[in-house]
């Protein structure tokens, strides 16, 4: 599977995109959708919510499991994608774009994320 | 468990289909091989193909296997008919469930049991333990058997197309040796996902052959390959129980609500039979909990362990199994509740899900059963 360059990931699993205007768009990765499986129920954040680097701030439910959603980065959110709340199968299908979770104004500059190679060569580990 | 897990004799067409695999009871197994939703989907409305190798095969043969099974099991297969199978139990003296099992009686003399992988050597040795008086052998044959599964509405024309066993003459709970693809199988008309279907036992040295006559024979007919995780969702639909969910020691199958299985007018004594009638009596006076189905109101999936509440908060109960429900669109489990909470459509039952209290609605088992 394919990593997009242009985006920046964190060791859970999550996507961060380049910010625009200061807001960047947050989904986790197709790696981490084939392991949960078919998704089920998404609960995000709300927008107005101040999320934190590390902290979780929603949960992913698949058939088998469930698993807690965090953040990559500091920040209020500033929308969340209801189209995957009301079809999450788009976390599956398109997990790097109908299947976006939240987009999150930062407050702080990330750190600590990965590059495409590196998160491809750290989910590979 | 610190040994690597066992790998079928499918292993390698597993990888090369690309399935997800997991550990199952000591076994590598596939959990799915693209989406489980769809396949539990090709099952309900096509066929499906399953590896089912894990599973524990022992042969008991002898002039009294019968008797020697009347003795250890709670069923009846002394009277059984070569060709047919049931489902049975085999328990402890204090009525405790071990397993859950299904016994095919191949001949006057041969009987195969089928037991759960977690559960196999369990079988095994209460099986030897309870041997002693009967003329009858109690053989391990887990090594002897891959066992691939054919189940879903498609699935009588696609075997239909490898074999000249008559399938049509093949009742449900049957079994028949016969040669399919050229293999040597015995072909039974079993299964766990509430749908029609077939259970092929062949040699392993034949399984690979086997999964690929019948991919062959199913490609028009939209079988597909099917992981033990869609088999889990089926097999909940269909209500049927799990052991080590709706089924352990610290049961008995009259707790349970399989109650049935206890064949108390067979002859002679049986392994149980005393703590059984005991429980029978106390499940008929006074149920302490009762297997029930939830159907959510919402779209939060109950998992086994949570606890079932009252509209109060009051526990009344705990789910076994849950999971989303391909065919109901919502979340379902099974349950063990209250007796004063078991009845369909009682009012008020919530289940906790990770703090938050979620209403269900209380239904009789089993959530889906096909049209015949």
């Amino acid at each position: 599977m394919d990593n997009p360059q242009q985006l920046r990931y964190s060791k859970e699993h999550e996507w961060l995109s380049a910010a625009e205007d200061g807001v960047s768009t947050v989904g986790i990765t197709e790696h981490a959708a084939n392991a949960l499986g078919d998704v089920v129920f998404v609960q995000l954040p709300e927008v107005g919510a101040t999320v934190s680097a590390g902290e979780t701030c929603g949960e992913l439910e698949s058939t088998k499991s469930v698993s807690d959603l965090y953040s990559p980065v500091d920040g209020e959110v500033t929308e969340v994608n209801e189209d995957v709340v009301t079809d999450p199968s788009l976390v599956n299908s398109a997990p790097f774009e109908g299947g976006w979770l939240f987009k999150v104004k930062l407050s702080g500059e990330p750190e600590d994320l990965l590059t495409a190679e590196e998160y491809t060569a750290f989910a590979a580990g | 468990m610190t040994d690597a897990p066992r790998r079928t004799a499918l292993d390698a067409t597993h990888r090369a289909l690309g399935a997800t695999m997991t550990d199952f009871a000591g076994w590598d197994m596939p959990l799915r091989y693209s989406s489980e939703r769809e396949e539990h989907v090709a099952v309900r409305t096509r066929a499906g193909l399953f590896d089912l190798s894990h599973m524990g095969e022992i042969t008991v043969t002898g002039a009294q296997a019968g008797a020697l099974l009347d003795h250890a099991l709670v069923g009846n297969l002394g009277a059984l008919k070569p060709g047919r199978a049931r489902y049975t139990m085999i328990c402890r003296e204090d009525g405790g469930i071990l397993d859950d099992l299904i016994v095919y009686r191949l001949a006057e003399q041969e009987f195969m049991v089928v037991a759960n992988a977690a559960n196999a050597q369990v079988v095994l040795d209460a099986l030897a333990d309870r041997q002693p008086g009967f003329d009858a052998a109690v053989r391990d044959d887990r090594d002897a058997y891959a066992l691939l599964a054919v189940q879903g509405p498609k699935s009588p024309g696609i075997l239909k197309k490898l074999t000249d066993a008559d399938l049509d003459g093949l009742k449900y709970y049957a079994g028949l040796p016969g040669t399919v693809a050229g293999v040597q199988a015995l072909i039974a008309r079993t299964g766990y996902t509430g749908e029609d279907g077939f259970e092929l036992f062949v040699r392993p040295a034949d399984a690979v052959a086997l999964w690929e006559a019948l991919t062959e024979a199913g490609r028009d007919a939209g079988l597909v390959p099917c992981g033990l995780s869609c088999r889990d969702t089926l097999r909940l639909e269909a209500g049927m129980p799990l052991y080590g969910h709706e089924l352990s020691t610290a049961l008995t199958p009259f707790d349970a609500g399989l109650g049935r299985v206890v064949k108390f007018e067979k002859e002679g004594d049986f392994v149980g039979r005393a703590a059984l009638a005991a429980a029978a009596e106390r499940a008929a006076q006074a149920p302490p909990r009762t297997l029930v189905g939830l159907v959510a109101a919402g779209r939060r999936v109950p998992r086994a362990g949570y606890p079932v509440t009252d509209a109060g908060g009051t526990v009344i109960g705990e789910v076994t199994s849950g999971a989303p429900s391909p065919t109901l669109g919502k979340p379902i489990a099974m349950a063990y509740v209250d007796a004063a909470h078991a009845a369909p459509g009682t009012e008020g039952v919530r289940v906790d899900i990770r703090g938050t209290h979620e209403p269900y609605e209380v239904v009789a088992l089993p959530f889906y059963q096909r049209q015949k």
